[in-house]
């Protein structure tokens, strides 16, 4: 045989064998992320099922880890998530829609969505000094649910704005048309047909955001969110007129993921069993709002055929 | 001038207001009232920022007051809380170094990789798969892997590799914290490569050039404005962590570089300093913003150096 084509046959396999090499080692470079989310998940649950039982779930915290539980720290993560999205929804969904369909090209809108960029890479904890100067200091807020909800929807809003508006764009020109032709106004389209149709991917942005927050524990640790709380925010409903009540947005709180915190940081080996179980709720809870946005989207991306 | 606007400013004594007038008014008015509430919320980013900005100087004004520029800045140690007060922030700043460091010398390597695997060489079903894993990654929270690195991944290293390694160090966090940015590295660099025209792969197949060559002296080149994006993103999210660290690294400043030992960074002087109840308006208090602002000023050194590449490497099809 030419020798010089051995050659060439050797380079090819040579090259051939790199790229073998390559999506071998770019397919472990992808498992050791992937694997070491299952092995945080695994080792939680090994470490914590032992405490996950009702009990746990309407107990106070207590002294003696056998009997601590989080009733207190589950219910207020679930009014602060309440107060963030009530708040950070219109705030994002209404700056999105400004930014896709108002906004003309000039230094304002320039000037907006360079600090929506921004925000999003701002770390956490710069939105809970933010919040603890602003919220509990300045505006008097205090140590409150309310504060805690605040902050967590300023820091969630890039997210919710980035989503929102990438649902929008996915609308098609000609939608928008047609909703003119017909005399609709401006905000008509939107309210009537864009919302609507990008209602899905706006709620995809949007539970993977709450997903975050609900995790976060750094912007609620500046502004006080105390970790032995053994009793629960003032009821909404209330028994004399005028039957409604707003004092549990003034409640102090503790969340679950501060309540894990405040377990781990214990030397007693006792309560890093109960912040496993803790965290394994935790895990359930971020699990089942991503797993739900996925699904979302994947029905979205298998139904819209414009 | 649209046709609403014509109606609207016509001189009204000479038309008649009909009732089709007045609702077109109300229409136009309505719109206009719209358009306005949604500029206002847009504008609620904007105020975000500034109040950041306004909060972090308007509170670190007053430590700055007591505490000279030069000793914070120079100063090799940090002990507000003890009785005799020293403000030096250099060991804060080690101890993010370190971790950030650490952090970035395995995310980056391995975010690439995967994202040139993910986007170049993994089949439909294997990139399906695994973004939504590396998206959910993204969201697991901070306390999690704290408690992964303090108490599996710490002792993993004590009983294997490292026996002499001290309880709380920052060696395993920092770890955990590359492996979690890996998604952030990755689904950012991912994009960027994706958009890269299909017609530039083909020219170098065309020259004979393998998947391998093309991916690392095409696609890469051509998206390195992207990969930059995502870079600094990492180092911001690195940097910024704080549960992990607060958890797993300690809480004692330690001016030192060696990730064996263990240290605060400002992240966790700042989970430690609210954990305990320091009145308003207190040095001690006053300094969790004087370090925030440190904090702050580096992620904002990170994003203008990360926009100043981005220009330089800017490729346009």
């Amino acid at each position: 045989m030419d020798p010089r084509l051995a050659e060439l046959r050797a380079l090819i396999a040579r090259h051939k064998w790199n790229d073998h090499l390559f999506a071998r080692l770019g397919l472990v470079c992808t498992m050791i992320a992937v694997l070491m989310l299952f092995a945080a998940i695994l080792d939680l649950f090994l470490d914590g099922y032992q405490r996950l039982d009702g009990t746990f779930l309407t107990s106070y915290p207590s002294r003696h880890p056998e009997r601590a539980g989080i009733l207190s720290s589950w219910v207020g993560s679930a009014v602060v998530m309440l107060v963030t999205m009530v708040s950070a929804v219109p705030l994002g969904v209404g700056a999105a829609i400004y930014l896709e369909e108002y906004a003309d090209k000039n230094w304002l809108t320039n000037l907006i969505e360079l600090n929506v960029t921004n925000l999003a890479g701002v770390p956490s904890i710069i939105y809970g000094l933010l919040a603890l100067g602003l919220f509990v200091h300045m505006l008097g807020l205090g140590e409150t649910i309310l504060s805690a909800g605040l902050a967590l929807a300023l820091m969630i809003l890039p997210m919710i704005i980035v989503a929102t508006r990438e649902s929008l764009r996915a609308v098609p020109v000609h939608i928008r048309e047609a909703a003119y032709a017909l005399g609709a106004t401006r905000w008509r389209m939107i309210s009537d047909h864009l919302l609507p149709y990008s209602m899905g991917g706006i709620m995809t942005g949007v539970i993977i955001g709450m997903a975050r927050a609900i995790g976060e524990t750094t912007p609620l640790i500046t502004i006080g969110a105390l970790t032995f709380i053994a009793f629960l925010p003032p009821p909404p409903i209330t028994a004399e007129p005028p039957f409604l009540s707003v004092d549990w947005l003034m409640s102090p709180f503790t969340v679950l993921p501060i309540q894990m915190f405040n377990w781990i940081s214990r030397p007693e080996s006792a309560f890093h069993v109960n912040a496993a179980a803790a965290g394994v709720v935790l895990m359930i809870m971020t699990l089942l709002m991503n797993g739900f946005a996925i699904y979302l989207r994947y029905q979205i991306r298998k139904k819209i055929k414009w | 001038m649209s046709p609403i606007d014509a109606v609207h400013s016509a001189p009204i004594a000479d038309t008649v207001v009909t009732p089709r007038f007045k609702r077109r008014l109300f229409r136009h008015v309505k719109e206009r009232v719209i358009e306005s509430i949604l500029l206002l919320l847009a504008l609620v980013a904007v105020a975000t920022t500034v109040a950041i900005v306004a909060i972090l100087v308007h509170e670190s004004a007053g430590f700055f007051e007591e505490v000279s520029l030069r000793e914070f800045l120079t100063g090799t140690v940090w002990s507000p809380l003890f009785e005799n007060p020293r403000y030096g922030v250099l060991p804060l700043v080690s101890g993010t170094v370190t971790v950030a460091g650490i952090a970035l010398a395995v995310a980056l390597p391995l975010g690439t990789i995967t994202a040139i695997y993910l986007s170049e060489f993994a089949p439909h079903w294997v990139r399906e798969t695994v973004k939504p894993i590396l998206e959910l990654l993204e969201a697991v929270p901070g306390v999690v892997f704290g408690y992964f690195a303090l108490l599996l991944l710490t002792p993993l290293l004590q009983d294997t590799l490292l026996p002499g390694l001290p309880g709380f160090n920052m060696l395993a966090p920092a770890l955990v914290i590359g492996v979690m940015i890996v998604p952030y590295v990755a689904s950012v660099s991912e994009d960027a490569m994706r958009a890269v025209p299909m017609s530039m792969r083909e020219g170098s197949y065309a020259m004979g050039a393998t998947r391998l060559q093309t991916a690392v002296r095409v696609v890469t080149p051509a998206a390195t404005s992207g990969i930059v994006a995502a870079y600094v993103l990492a180092a911001s999210r690195a940097v910024g962590e704080t549960m992990v660290v607060a958890i797993a690294a300690g809480l004692q400043p330690n001016f030192t570089f060696n990730p064996m030992e263990q240290a605060a960074t400002i992240t966790a002087y700042i989970v430690q300093v609210s954990q305990g109840d320091l009145p308003h308006g207190s040095l001690g208090y006053q300094s969790i913003f004087a370090v925030g602002l440190t904090l702050a000023l580096m992620t904002l050194g990170f994003n203008i150096a990360g926009h100043w590449l981005r220009k330089r490497f800017r490729e346009v099809y």
